[in-house]
């Protein structure tokens, strides 16, 4: 892992959660990081379509629903985002000919909202109760006018920004699964900002385990 | 062998935890050697040849010897082999009947697993009944089977449910620990009224006690249960018992 810059701060705005808050769904919890609100809704393992069936795994289907109105191209390429990072994580092959369906609800965006899109699909996955090889969390970090890396930007920050990243991090080597940049930054800026959201990860592993006994109190 | 696992018996593990069966470094040369076989439940999977890791989050639990398994709040069940549920006819089709148990598909029923069924004598089953039933084919690669008689023939307490009752859902984690012996649940329920009670362990519930009014009780008692700890518990059973409900 690279060391962190001292002149970079890895601040995260205040987040918090809560899980099965829904009583439908088969595994349910809502995230917060500042003023950015995602609840997550797992269903399955579930009956599949034919015409989606997979012999020897289960199919994941994410769907992300804006505040308001339809789902356009920027969510449809946040739930590949999604769905690529959760079947990594996922022992799918456990559950083979059956449909997972992730529905992710925003319910308000000030800024990193893939890295909340993220971080709400793990702990509702969790819920569930589904096998999972490795937890992931996400981060976002912009680099804005002056070269500064700001991790989990407000919307204003986003605005401000040059380059914008997300990754997603898996919780054993802290691994990136996933990235999702928009902007110009060089090589340097990058592996600055991936060493940092690995050194941020730690807080959200360490919050993900204290929400999950928190939740299991009652029963140690 | 498993102390790294003993010691986190009864605390709380995320996905992705991960243990090392490793073999002690000293052997003892006067006692003999015994071979130890670990027996992995729900939530641990053998990774390669000395590692285990965890796949669900949830409470770590042991029994002696070496079985252990992690204990979670899941809402979905997964079908397994020898376990018993309640199902709902959905389809009547030639010789096997389908059930929704709640699971990724249905099960199939043959109308000659009930007892004292033959081929001239069918069971009297109709599409929307309820069955208590036992898996004897579970797994994921196959359409999951159910039969309403033991080995011997026997009902055994199988079969399809009477009129009146209730049906309600609760998680997998309140039926596990309906039917663990000497269930505390159980044990304070037992002190209200009389009622039958059937479990499924795929989390549904049938109810049915002397009146309606009784039976609603129950079910809300039941119900209530999942989100309160022990003493939350004998003091809402206790005001049931007044008659304060």
């Amino acid at each position: 892992m690279m060391e962190v810059c001292g002149s970079t701060n890895v601040s995260l705005r205040e987040f918090g959660c809560e899980q099965t808050l829904l009583s439908r769904p088969d595994g349910s919890a809502s995230f917060v990081q500042g003023d950015t609100s995602v609840i997550a809704a797992v269903y399955g393992p579930a009956e599949v379509k034919v015409s989606k069936e997979i012999y020897d795994r289960a199919t994941l289907e994410v769907l992300i629903q804006p505040k308001v109105g339809l789902p356009s191209v920027r969510e449809r390429s946040q739930e590949q985002c999604v769905r690529e990072t959760c079947e990594a994580s996922l022992l799918l092959t456990l559950h083979p000919r059956s449909s997972l369906t992730l529905v992710l609800q925003l319910i308000h965006d000030d800024g990193s909202r893939l890295a909340c899109f993220l971080n709400a699909a793990c702990m509702a996955l969790m819920d569930a109760g589904l096998p999972m090889s490795c937890l992931f969390c996400g981060v976002t970090c912009a680099i804005n006018a002056d070269s500064e890396i700001i991790t989990d930007p407000t919307a204003a920050q986003e605005k401000e920004s040059r380059a914008l990243m997300t990754f997603a991090i898996d919780s054993k080597e802290q691994r990136v699964m996933m990235s999702y940049t928009k902007g110009s930054f060089s090589v340097h800026e990058l592996q600055q900002c991936i060493a940092v959201s690995q050194k941020a990860s730690e807080n959200i592993f360490q919050f993900y385990r204290d929400s999950v006994r928190r939740r299991y109190s009652k029963n140690l | 062998m498993f102390s790294g696992l003993r010691e986190k018996v009864g605390q709380v593990l995320v996905p992705g935890d991960e243990f090392s069966l490793e073999v002690q470094e000293t052997l003892s040369l006067t006692e003999p050697l015994k071979p130890e076989k670990v027996l992995l439940g729900p939530g641990l999977k053998r990774r390669g040849d000395r590692k285990l890791l965890v796949v669900k989050s949830g409470v770590l639990r042991h029994k002696q010897p070496h079985v252990f398994w992690v204990e979670n709040h899941q809402r979905r069940y997964v079908p397994a082999k020898g376990e018993t549920v309640i199902g709902i006819i959905t389809v009547k089709s030639g010789d096997v009947f389908k059930l929704d148990f709640g699971g990724s598909e249905q099960a199939s029923l043959s109308y000659l697993a009930f007892e004292g069924a033959t081929k001239r004598n069918r069971p009297n089953v109709q599409v929307g009944d309820l069955v208590f039933a036992q898996f004897i084919v579970a797994n994921q690669h196959m359409e999951p089977e159910l039969v309403c008689v033991d080995s011997a023939g026997r009902a055994n307490g199988l079969g399809v449910f009477g009129a009146g009752g209730l049906l309600f859902s609760v998680s997998l984690g309140l039926v596990r620990r309906l039917l663990r012996p000497r269930s505390d649940v159980l044990s304070d329920l037992q002190k209200l009224f009389p009622c039958e009670l059937v479990v499924g362990m795929n989390g549904r519930l049938w109810v049915k006690a002397s009146s309606v009014q009784q039976t609603l009780i129950i079910c809300n008692l039941l119900q209530s249960c999942e989100t309160m700890t022990t003493a939350q518990r004998q003091q809402l059973f206790r005001r049931a018992a007044q008659g304060a409900l």
